[in-house]
């Protein structure tokens, strides 16, 4: 057993990395901590941070890889191969695969087959799952059971909440200890906050605890269980919607903030990339690189050592192709801005104390462009992660082979024709991707009205 | 204004040639001459003279960027690179790899493709703005908060749900309308009504915010009080002065897709059905067909430049503050 | 006007406003009799404007009126419904604003906009209403008025658009005018015309104004009555005579004690000369036509020849867009000159009498570094002078830093901060903080302190005044007077307004398109003016300015 460390995984841990630092940061200066506070305070914020936070961790879990030897022993070594902490975890999906569709919480197949049984007759009939539910006796009820299985979760549940809370208390009491009497900052809304982790925190446990016993989400064609889908899906969603502004980030703040301050000739050369760039469609430009990636991928298959690595280089691709198509509005955006600051006094006061460019860019341009920044970034993350879908789609996302939601959605769109419909791969694409695009569109909506004093209320 | 629209026609050149600098870049790199020739003579018997004289006869055979054995300014005419854009600057496409003509091809398809997205981006506005100015006279009740509240969950949803989900009810529960397909004339309304009402309706909830938010910095502008002082109703307040003003913020956003009408919706078309230009881009990425593919970036480009000169030519009859010169 | 019978147009009774519970006006109670201009004035925060506001029933939706009682002609305001408050608004009652540029729809024709006033009200439209904008466009003094009326906003001079606004509010005659400083935002030799111009239309028309302002020459020239407002509240009010020569309320009598010019010229001593302007030009190019061939250039600063003498104050006056301001940035490098010369002289080495001379438009940026910290500047606007994201040490130590002024130990530099804020009247311990804690006042002394601590020789004052109210501008002028007794400073101080010279100016130079139209000792320019544009700048400043003058 050894760590594999794929490149998207090194990128997504040095992004966590940089968010650590960036909340430390924020903890020292005072003018950031009480913007954070505010944006927290709105209940709809914090239950959406904890939901982003509960798919960031899911993530994280997703992009740490170990490399399982071959054991010797024939019976272990199916297992040989690459597998994330979050396939580990969730290993008893993996290894009950059936054979086609089957539904939620189905006990036998979708459609019928044919049989032969031992006279040779033929039948059509719904054969038994082989994992499915198969722990029942005959006849009892699926519902009865699932009550009996949602117990042990809750109590667990419960549990954990208890221990957080205590945790909390104690914390809250020793701060509470130090914060000043005459202090009356609105309390964050903590209620909504261990709601909302109760929720996420039960269902996830009790899904979990049933998995063992039903296909929670059913089975797609190939018998793969839906749950273990949309979980790994989560981290190409995620990945893309954060790994790509860590690509564009770098290109449009020194693009925008040169075209802006530098002005002449820079601007010129600035100006005139981002148009030439901004002109091509967006899907098509992004289309031709992929193709182009493809055409270099097969033609060197031996750089890759395994299937994960050439998926993920290819995700990787994506998320850069984003990145070098998805800059310009940015970019556009800190250039209007520093034209704009670089007017204001305060600057012509640092050139009057002949401070150079780098100076007044770090000192005085920068710091007041962050917040701009900060918007731009919480509301490209559910734009991305909807592209995501669509590009996969159009045969220019992720490897078919990654686990993602728009493959999933790819894929339900042929299960839709049939009769009867398959709709549980839809609907759990569906379910995942709205709840992480609806929270973030929610938090980015409250990171604006906070950030950005200019927006009307 | 004539010297206005000429400067922007110029300066539009430098920008193609860009674009066309970045395609050409792009599939050099992995579609060479060499294996086109393969690929046309097919992969059994060939020499390297035949791909020789494969590349003489198609042009093929002249150096990428430079070509240092020619004179003058021929050193940089005579090459592949401008060989291939001064083609491109004629709308001159060319074949494509299964060898059909790309030009034909593209002035065939572009009136389906129109067929859905014109009327998909008029009927959109109108809505768009209708709902936004509504919800602006109700701005800060609750009716304002909950329609806000539906709109983020709208713009939440990908585009691809609306469309499986409105050929299941429609189509294929309710058989309102054809699940896909296309026709000329009036009889291919029956096939458009779907796409049409997705396409309107997956856009209302960005939209709806948008010119919400327009609306609203506008109303906080001073001249507002102005009317308002001036015993102004309400809605002659919001219909006579905030959505003109409004509409020079819309417009930035708004003119600049009008050309790119033309080149339809890669998803849409694709799931009805419909033969147009989006639906031939998206078979030509499916196929890895990089004729088609550079042919449409580049017919992109234009339109989207087109655009942008329209958006300014527009401002002048919008704001009379713009003068062009 | 007086032998009309007095009747009560506006009675406020009692009005009390608050948001979130914190009271912002508090029973403000006075009444507007028929044909009165009646002053409402108070500094900024006062709120002066939230009352006119509340008359219109034009408050913002947080604000809520707690108690009291607004009548108009005897119909009490409150209890409308909205409907019909909009048929009193513009017709009974109209307003104009401060800012005539921005309270205008910039996309609408400015006839039209009147225009509308006559199809809501009074139903008139088409030609009639087009005859009814024309004349009314005539009596406020629109110059070709059937032209005008096709025209739109931004093609007007900023008092044209201020007529514009009250041949608007004129329109259906109402009985009461409300005007909300609606000459703050113009050049002084303007504000004359417009003042003249609402008491012209009063005295036609018999109408009531309610007048707020902050300046107390305006008041003098316009008010019958007056009030003083200060924090919600109305401290004093009388007739205007009686309020000029008794002020009661020891706020009010600050307010005037700041608002009357000092009675005395500062004596001219000859000292050497600091800075020497040579024939200043700085000229913009205008760019046209299809390859953008530069056709023209926009004359900011036309030849201008000054002398900056040490110790002393310049005060370098002149009306929006004489390039004033241009000239304070062109000697600070911060626009490029055209041509001439900046010279500074500077001690030679070593202490020695030999002076060097420098010209700054002739060194690189790197050249001029070194001088950087003998010019320095203090800018108008305290909200946009200050980077909101550093804390107050951070703004003055910037300077000390990069012109390596005083020890370079951070220490050190704290204690020179604390002594700086002290000097500026601030407390040490304000260095911590950002500043959006501060007021407007606080902040002008905060530039002054990060200007300060690079020791200049001259400081460029570029209108540090005019964003200040009356009391703090008196303030902040007295500390500028202090710190040059002290140290020596020589000031160039940029300014539109005339009533400050006496106080701060050994001499004046008047500033016109571009150019210097007369230039001399304070007193000589300001008792004898030669130039016909002194003559007319002088002659438009309000009676209490004039009156006062030694």
């Amino acid at each position: 057993m050894s760590f594999v460390w794929l490149w998207t995984d090194l990128m997504v841990w040095s992004l966590l990395f940089v968010i650590l630092a960036g909340i430390r940061s924020i903890k020292h200066s005072e003018q950031a901590r009480k913007q954070w506070r505010s944006i927290f305070e709105s209940p709809i914020a914090m239950a959406s941070a904890v939901i982003l936070t509960f798919y960031f961790v899911f993530a994280l879990l997703g992009s740490v890889h170990i490399q399982l030897a071959s054991s010797g022993d024939s019976s272990l070594d199916k297992r040989h191969g690459v597998y994330s902490v979050l396939d580990l975890s969730l290993m008893h999906l993996i290894e009950q695969t059936e054979r086609t569709y089957s539904a939620p919480f189905a006990t036998h197949e979708y459609s019928t087959s044919l049989n032969f049984d031992e006279n040779g007759q033929v039948s059509q009939s719904y054969l038994a799952l082989k994992y499915g539910g198969q722990h029942l006796t005959k006849g009892a009820s699926i519902w009865l059971d699932v009550l009996k299985k949602t117990g042990l979760p809750l109590l667990l549940t419960f549990g954990i909440m208890a221990l957080l809370l205590l945790l909390h208390g104690l914390f809250r009491f020793r701060t509470a200890a130090l914060r000043d009497i005459n202090n009356k900052a609105k309390t964050l809304p903590w209620k909504t906050a261990y709601i909302s982790v109760f929720s996420l925190l039960f269902l996830f446990i009790w899904f979990y605890h049933l998995s063992h016993f039903y296909h929670v989400l059913g089975t797609d064609k190939v018998g793969q269980d839906v749950l273990l889908q949309s979980i790994k899906s989560i981290r190409t969603g995620v990945l893309i919607g954060l790994l790509t502004t860590l690509v564009m980030l770098p290109l449009a703040l020194i693009l925008g903030i040169s075209a802006g301050y530098f002005k002449g000739w820079v601007d010129d050369v600035i100006q005139y990339i981002y148009t030439t760039l901004n002109s091509i469609p967006g899907v098509l430009l992004i289309a031709a690189a992929v193709l182009v990636m493809q055409v270099i991928i097969t033609n060197n298959s031996d750089w890759f050592g395994s299937t994960e690595e050439r998926a993920d280089l290819r995700l990787l691709f994506l998320i850069f192709i984003l990145g070098l198509t998805s800059w310009t509005g940015l970019c556009r955006l800190l250039r209007a801005e520093t034209l704009k600051i670089s007017q204001v006094e305060y600057v012509s006061a640092a050139k009057a104390f002949g401070l150079g460019p780098f100076k007044i860019i770090k000192n005085h341009i920068l710091p007041n462009l962050m917040h701009l920044v900060l918007i731009a970034l919480v509301l490209d993350f559910s734009g991305l992660v909807l592209a995501e879908a669509v590009l996969s789609y159009v045969g220019v996302g992720v490897d078919p082979t990654t686990a993602s939601w728009g493959n999933m959605i790819n894929q339900a769109r042929l299960e839709m024709a049939r009769e009867p419909m398959v709709w549980w791969s839809l609907f759990s694409a569906f379910v995942f991707m709205f709840t992480l695009v609806l929270s973030a569109n929610l938090f980015s909506d409250r990171v604006q009205t906070v950030l950005d004093p200019r927006r009307v209320h | 204004m004539f010297a206005y629209i000429m400067r922007r026609v110029l300066f539009a050149l430098p920008i193609l040639i860009g674009v066309n600098f970045i395609t050409f870049a792009l599939f050099f790199m992995v579609n060479t001459p060499e294996d086109m020739a393969r690929a046309q003579l097919g992969a059994k018997q060939t020499t390297p003279e035949m791909i020789q004289s494969w590349k003489v006869d198609h042009g093929y055979d002249k150096p990428l960027f430079f070509n240092a054995d020619a004179p003058g300014l021929a050193k940089v005419q005579d090459t592949l690179f401008v060989q291939e854009s001064m083609k491109l600057f004629v709308f001159d496409f060319g074949q494509s790899d299964s060898g059909r003509q790309i030009t034909a091809d593209v002035y065939e398809r572009m009136w389906p493709s129109l067929a859905i997205a014109l009327p998909t981006f008029v009927i959109g506005l109108v809505t768009n703005i209708a709902l936004a100015l509504l919800i602006v006279l109700f701005r800060g009740s609750a009716l304002d908060t909950a329609t806000m509240m539906v709109a983020v969950a709208i713009m939440s949803i990908s585009g691809l749900f609306y469309i499986i989900a409105g050929q299941v009810l429609f189509s294929k529960v309710w058989h309102w309308v054809p699940i896909s397909g296309y026709t000329e004339g009036w009889e291919g309304f029956k096939f458009l009504i779907l796409p049409i009402f997705i396409g309107v309706f997956s856009g209302i909830g960005a939209g709806m915010r948008w010119y919400r938010s327009i609306f609203l910095e506008e109303m906080n502008k001073d001249y507002i009080r102005t009317a308002r002082a001036k015993g102004l109703s309400d809605l002659k307040v919001l219909f006579g002065h905030v959505l003109q003003n409004g509409m020079l913020p819309i417009l930035t956003g708004v003119v600049v897709v009008i050309p790119t009408l033309f080149m339809g919706s890669l998803i849409m078309e694709s799931f009805f059905g419909i033969p147009g230009l989006g639906s031939y881009t998206l078979d030509a990425i499916n196929a890895q067909d990089f004729g088609i593919v550079k042919a449409m970036v580049f017919l992109g480009s234009v339109l989207y430049i087109i655009g942008l000169i329209l958006t300014d030519i527009s401002y002048t009859l919008f704001d009379p503050r713009v003068k062009l010169a | 006007m007086m032998a009309q019978a007095l009747s009560t147009v506006l009675n406020i009774k009692n009005l009390s406003i608050s948001v979130n519970d914190s009271p912002l006006i508090k029973d403000v109670s006075f009444s507007i009799e028929s044909g009165e201009i009646f002053a409402l004035v108070g500094e900024s925060g006062s709120g002066k404007s939230l009352t006119s506001l509340a008359i219109m029933r034009l408050l913002p939706e947080a604000l809520q009126v707690t108690a009291g009682q607004i009548s108009l002609n005897q119909t009490d305001l409150f209890t409308l419904p909205e409907y019909q408050m909009q048929k009193i608004r513009g017709k009974q009652v109209a307003m104009i604003f401060q800012e005539p540029m921005t309270s205008l729809n910039p996309v609408m024709k400015v006839g039209e906009q009147v225009a509308e006033v006559l199809r809501v009200h009074l139903k008139i439209r088409g030609k009639l209403a087009r005859q009814k904008v024309v004349s009314l466009f005539e009596e406020v003094g629109l110059p070709q008025a059937n032209d005008r009326y096709d025209w739109f906003p931004h093609q007007l001079s900023g008092g044209q658009m201020q007529r514009v606004m009250i041949a608007m509010a004129l329109a259906c005659e109402p009985d009461l005018l409300i005007a909300d400083e609606p000459t703050t935002a113009l050049d002084v030799t303007i504000q004359a015309q417009v003042l003249e111009l609402l008491k012209t239309i009063r005295d036609r028309r018999g109408l009531s104004i309610l007048f707020i302002t902050h300046d107390m020459g305006v008041v003098n020239e316009m008010a019958d009555r007056v009030a003083v407002m200060k924090q919600g509240e109305i401290v004093e009010q009388a007739d205007k005579e009686h309020f000029f020569s008794h002020p009661q309320h020891p706020y009010t009598q600050q307010l005037l004690a700041d608002a009357i010019p000092k009675q005395s010229f500062k004596p001219i001593i000859d000292t050497k000369s600091l800075l020497q302007i040579n024939d200043l030009k700085v000229h913009f190019p205008v760019k046209k036509g299809l390859f953008q061939r530069t056709v023209g250039y926009v004359k900011a600063v036309n030849g201008v020849t000054l002398t900056i003498k040490k110790g002393q104050t310049l005060a370098l006056v002149g009306e929006s867009g004489s390039g004033k301001s241009t000239i304070g940035q062109a000697i600070l490098k911060l626009v490029n000159s055209t041509s001439g010369s900046v010279n500074f002289s500077s001690p030679g080495e070593g202490g020695s009498n030999i002076e060097s001379i420098v010209d700054f438009t002739a060194l690189t940026e790197k050249q001029m570094k070194p001088f950087r910290k003998k010019v320095q500047v203090i800018f108008q606007d305290p909200f946009s002078a200050l980077n909101p994201r550093m804390t107050i040490s951070e703004i003055i130590r910037e300077g000390m830093n990069s012109l390596q002024v005083g020890s370079p130990n951070k220490k050190d530099q704290d204690a020179r901060i604390e002594e700086l804020l002290e000097q500026v009247g601030l407390l040490a311990e304000h260095k911590y903080r950002f500043p959006h804690e501060f007021s407007g006042g606080q902040r002008q002394r905060i530039g002054i302190a990060r200007a300060l601590a690079v020791e200049p020789e001259l400081i460029i004052c570029d209108e540090p005044t005019s964003a200040l109210d009356v009391t703090v501008r008196a303030q902040v002028l007295n500390l500028l007077e202090e710190l040059q007794q002290k140290y020596q400073l020589s000031f160039l101080f940029i300014t539109h307004d005339l009533s400050i010279i006496p106080a701060i100016a050994h001499e004046v130079a008047v500033m016109k398109e571009g150019r210097i139209v007369e230039q001399g000792s304070v007193e000589q320019v300001m008792r004898f003016p030669k130039h016909e544009y002194t003559q007319a700048l002088l002659n438009s400043a309000p009676k209490l300015l004039r009156q006062t003058m030694p």
